[in-house]
C-alpha cells in the first residue's frame, strides 16, 4: 500500500535540526518524484531513531540496507547547498 | 456542528521528558490519564540533549545539594527562585535513581555506581572548584532517558494520542482550567478534551529566533496557547544563546574549534577578537564572544550580501588536523553551509539555545498568577512543567545539565500535585462552558475562509529576522525599542495568515499556521519583556546597562530584582518579586552578589 504523503511530509519533522534542515530540503527538491517503491523504503527510513539516522546520514556509520543507499544519497545531496539550485 | 468530547482525569499536552514524568506519575497512581503529542513521543526534542542530568550523587567527587543550589541561584543571576531551586537541588538524587531503576542505561564506574562529569558552573563548595556532578549516558542522555519514560509509560497503560496538536486552553466563568481543544492530524477535526487537570508539558519556542538550535517542532505551542487564554507569561526576555550556530541553519559548531586554534573573522578579514579581547582573544567566555561577533554585524562588518553573519575559519589548520579532530564539525559545515572548512571558513552568528521563561508555575508545578494581593495565586486545573514552564530555577541563565533535571523533578511534582488534588477532593470534573470549542472553531474557520491573506513562511521568516536583529544576544536600547513596533506590525500580519491546501487529512501547511499563532504570542512577549528591563542580568544584555563599579556586570538590584509578567491583551507588563526564601526554614537563602567565573 502507498503511504500517505501528507503523513510522511509530518514524519520528516524530526527530533534533531540537523534532519529537520536535511529533510525540509529533501521535501522540497525531491519528495515529489519520489516512486511509489521509494516512499515505501522511506516510510521505513523514517521509522529509524533520529540519532542513528543522522549517523547514516552524514556517513559516521554505514547504512545497513542496501535498498536505502539511493534515498541516503538523495538526503546528503538536497542537503547542501550547491544542489538547491 | 457536532464536537466529539473526550473525558479524563488529566489531560497531559506534549509527551517530552516533562510530559513523560508528569504522565508516569498520574497512570502509577492508576487516573485515568491522555497524553496529547504533535509528534510520536521519542522524537520530542528532549532527544537532542546530550549534556546529561544534574544531581549531587557525589560518585566520583564530593558533592551535595547545597552546592548545587549555590551554583543554580548564582548562574541564575539571582532571578531564580530559592524555594524552587532547593526544591530541585534536593529531589535531583531521587529523580535520577528512579531512573535508573526504570531502566536508564547510564554511564557507569568500575564500582557500578553512576560515573559523573564535570561540567560548566557547577562547583564544589560554593564556587571554589569544579564538580562531576553531570549524569550522563554516552553522548544520548535525552534519547536514553525518553526511551526509559516511554517504556514506562506504556507499561502504566498511560493513553498516547499521538499526532494530535492541542489547539486552546478551555476556562470556565471561574477562570478554572477544564480541558484542552485539539486537532487529529489525520482528519482535520477538532475534539474537546474534558478533564480535572490540564497539564502543559509542550517545550521550548526557540523557532522564534531566525538562528536557533532548536528542531522545527519547538514552537511554543503550550506557552501560546496559555497567553491567548488571559496566562501571564513570565521572564520571556530570558534566552540562552550559543555563540557558534552555522549562519542560517542554526546548527551548533562546538566551542571545541576554537580549541582547535578556529579565528573569528569580519568581512575585512580582520581577527576582530583581538580589539575586544587581547589576551583570550577568540577563547574568551561565550558571552563575550557573542556580544563581539554581533558589534561586528551591528557596525556594518558583517559578512555576506546581508551583512548578517561573521566567519569562523581553520582554514590554517592542515588538512589532516581538520579530518582527524574535527571530523562532525566539517560534515556540518559541508551539509548546511556548503561549505569545505578545509577550502573556506565558516559562516557563523550567535543562535538562541533555550527558554529561560515561560508559564509562570510554583514548585509544586500549579500554574500561578496574580489576583487580588497574591501575586502567585494558583490557576485552578492548570499545571505546567519543563521548558515551557518558568518555577523558576533558571531565573535569567541556565546551567547546563539543568534542563534534564528540571523536566524530572517538575514533570513528577506536576504529577503528585495532581494526583494530590485529584484524591482530596479538591479538583473535580466542573462542567464544559456551553462554548468550549468555540474559540478554536474560530480559529479554524478564519484560516478556512481567510482570502487576500499574508502567506505563513513569510511571516514566520520576518518574525525570526526580527528577533534576531532586535532582541538577539546582545540587546541595544534603539533597536529594542523599533523592535517593539516591528514585532507588533508582524504580529498584525500574523493575523491574517492564508493557505492555499484546504484539504482537512495531514494538511502541514495548516499545522504551520497553527503554530505561527503560538510562536508570535511568544515574540511578542520577548521584545515587549526586553525593551522593558532596563538592565543587564544574565542573558539579557544591554548596551545601556554596561558593567559600572556602582553596578557591576550591569545588574540593577535596586530596580530589577523582580519577574516580568506579559499578558497578551494590550501587552501589559506586570512584575511580581523574585523569592529569596528557599523551601525549608533551616536553609539559608544565597545572599546577593556579583555574578563572577
Amino acid at each position: 500500500m502507498t503511504p500517505n504523503k501528507g503523513r510522511m511530509r509530518w514524519h520528516c519533522r524530526r527530533a534533531l535540526l540537523e534532519l529537520d534542515l536535511v529533510f525540509a530540503r529533501f521535501l522540497e527538491n525531491r519528495f515529489d518524484q519520489l516512486s511509489d517503491a521509494q516512499l515505501v523504503d522511506l516510510q521505513d527510513l523514517l521509522d529509524i531513531e533520529d540519532h542513528d539516522l543522522w549517523a547514516m546520514v552524514n556517513g559516521s556509520v554505514p547504512c545497513p540496507e542496501d535498498r536505502w543507499m539511493p534515498l541516503l544519497s538523495m538526503l546528503r545531496d538536497s542537503g547542501t547547498q550547491d544542489d538547491s539550485a | 456542528m457536532k464536537i466529539a468530547k473526550h473525558t479524563y482525569d488529566a489531560v497531559i499536552v506534549g509527551a517530552g521528558g516533562a510530559g513523560l514524568r508528569a504522565a508516569l506519575q498520574l497512570s502509577e497512581s492508576g487516573l485515568k490519564t491522555a497524553v496529547l503529542t504533535k509528534v510520536f513521543p521519542t522524537r520530542s526534542h528532549t532527544v537532542a540533549a546530550q549534556g546529561g542530568v544534574a544531581a549531587s550523587l557525589g560518585n566520583s567527587t564530593e558533592d551535595n545539594w547545597h552546592w548545587h543550589m549555590y551554583d543554580t541561584v548564582k548562574g541564575s543571576d539571582w532571578l531564580g527562585d530559592q524555594d524552587a531551586i532547593e526544591f530541585m537541588c534536593r529531589k535531583a538524587n531521587e529523580v535520577v535513581v528512579e531512573l535508573e531503576h526504570y531502566g536508564m542505561p547510564f554511564d557507569r564506574l568500575d564500582n557500578g555506581k553512576i560515573y559523573q562529569r564535570p561540567f560548566g558552573g557547577h562547583s564544589q563548595n560554593y564556587g571554589q572548584s569544579p564538580v562531576s556532578r553531570s549524569c550522563a549516558a554516552a553522548d544520548r542522555t535525552g534519547h536514553a532517558m525518553l526511551h526509559a519514560l516511554y517504556q514506562r509509560n506504556v507499561r502504566a497503560k498511560t493513553q498516547f494520542f499521538v499526532e494530535w496538536m492541542a489547539l486552546d486552553l478551555i476556562r470556565d466563568a471561574d477562570g478554572d482550567v477544564v480541558g484542552v481543544t485539539a486537532m487529529e492530524m489525520e482528519t482535520g477535526e477538532v475534539s474537546i478534551f474534558h478533564a480535572k487537570a490540564v497539564i502543559f508539558a509542550t517545550g521550548g519556542a526557540g523557532r522564534i529566533y531566525y538562528s536557533s538550535t532548536n528542531a522545527f517542532i519547538n514552537t511554543g505551542d503550550g506557552v501560546g496557547m496559555a497567553a491567548r487564554a488571559g496566562v501571564p507569561l513570565e521572564d520571556m526576555e530570558f534566552w540562552q544563546f550559543h555563540p557558534t550556530g552555522v549562519a542560517g541553519a542554526g546548527v551548533l559548531i562546538t566551542e571545541g574549534v576554537r580549541g582547535e586554534g578556529g579565528i573569528l573573522r569580519n568581512a575585512a578579514g580582520e581577527r576582530f577578537m583581538e580589539r575586544y579581547a587581547p589576551n583570550l582573544k577568540d577563547l574568551a567566555s561565550r558571552d563575550v564572544v557573542s556580544r563581539s561577533m554581533v558589534t561586528e554585524i551591528n557596525e556594518g562588518r558583517g559578512c555576506g550580501p546581508d551583512k548578517d553573519h561573521v566567519l569562523l575559519d581553520i582554514t590554517h589548520l592542515s588538512p589532516e588536523t581538520i579530518m582527524k579532530r574535527l571530523p562532525g564539525i566539517r560534515e556540518i559545515s559541508i551539509q548546511f553551509a556548503g561549505i569545505d572548512p578545509i577550502k573556506a571558513p565558516i559562516p557563523v552568528v550567535p543562535t538562541c539555545h533555550y527558554q529561560m521563561g515561560g508559564i509562570p508555575t510554583n514548585y509544586k508545578g500549579q500554574v500561578v498568577a496574580p489576583k487580588g494581593d497574591n501575586s502567585n495565586t494558583p490557576v485552578t486545573g492548570f499545571y505546567a512543567a519543563g521548558e515551557c514552564a518558568c518555577a523558576s530555577v533558571h531565573g535569567a541563565n541556565r546551567l547546563g545539565t539543568n534542563s534534564l533535571l528540571d523536566l524530572l523533578v517538575f514533570g513528577k511534582s506536576a504529577g503528585e500535585t495532581v494526583v494530590e488534588d485529584i484524591q482530596s477532593g479538591n479538583l473535580r470534573l466542573k462542567p464544559l462552558p456551553d462554548n468550549a470549542a468555540d474559540f478554536s472553531l474560530a480559529r479554524m474557520a478564519r484560516l478556512e475562509n481567510q482570502k487576500d491573506g499574508t502567506n505563513v513562511h513569510e511571516v514566520r521568516l520576518a518574525m525570526q529576522r526580527t528577533m534576531q536583529k532586535h532582541a538577539g544576544v546582545f540587546r541595544f536600547s534603539e533597536l529594542l525599542q523599533q523592535g517593539v513596533t516591528a514585532i507588533l506590525e508582524v504580529a498584525e500580519q500574523a493575523k491574517t495568515t492564508e493557505i492555499k491546501d484546504k484539504s482537512m487529512v495531514w494538511n502541514t501547511a495548516r499545522m504551520e499556521a497553527l503554530e505561527l499563532d503560538n510562536l508570535i504570542e511568544v515574540a511578542k512577549a520577548t521584545m515587549i519583556s526586553a525593551e522593558a528591563r532596563k538592565e543587564s542580568r544574565g542573558a539579557h544584555v544591554r548596551d545601556d546597562a554596561p558593567d559600572t563599579p556602582e553596578f557591576p556586570n550591569g545588574r540593577r538590584d535596586d530596580e530589577w530584582l523582580k519577574h516580568t509578567l506579559w499578558y497578551s491583551e494590550g501587552n501589559r507588563l506586570d512584575y511580581k518579586p523574585v523569592n529569596l526564601q528557599p523551601m525549608s526554614e533551616s536553609v539559608d537563602p544565597i545572599a546577593l552578589a556579583t555574578r563572577t567565573y
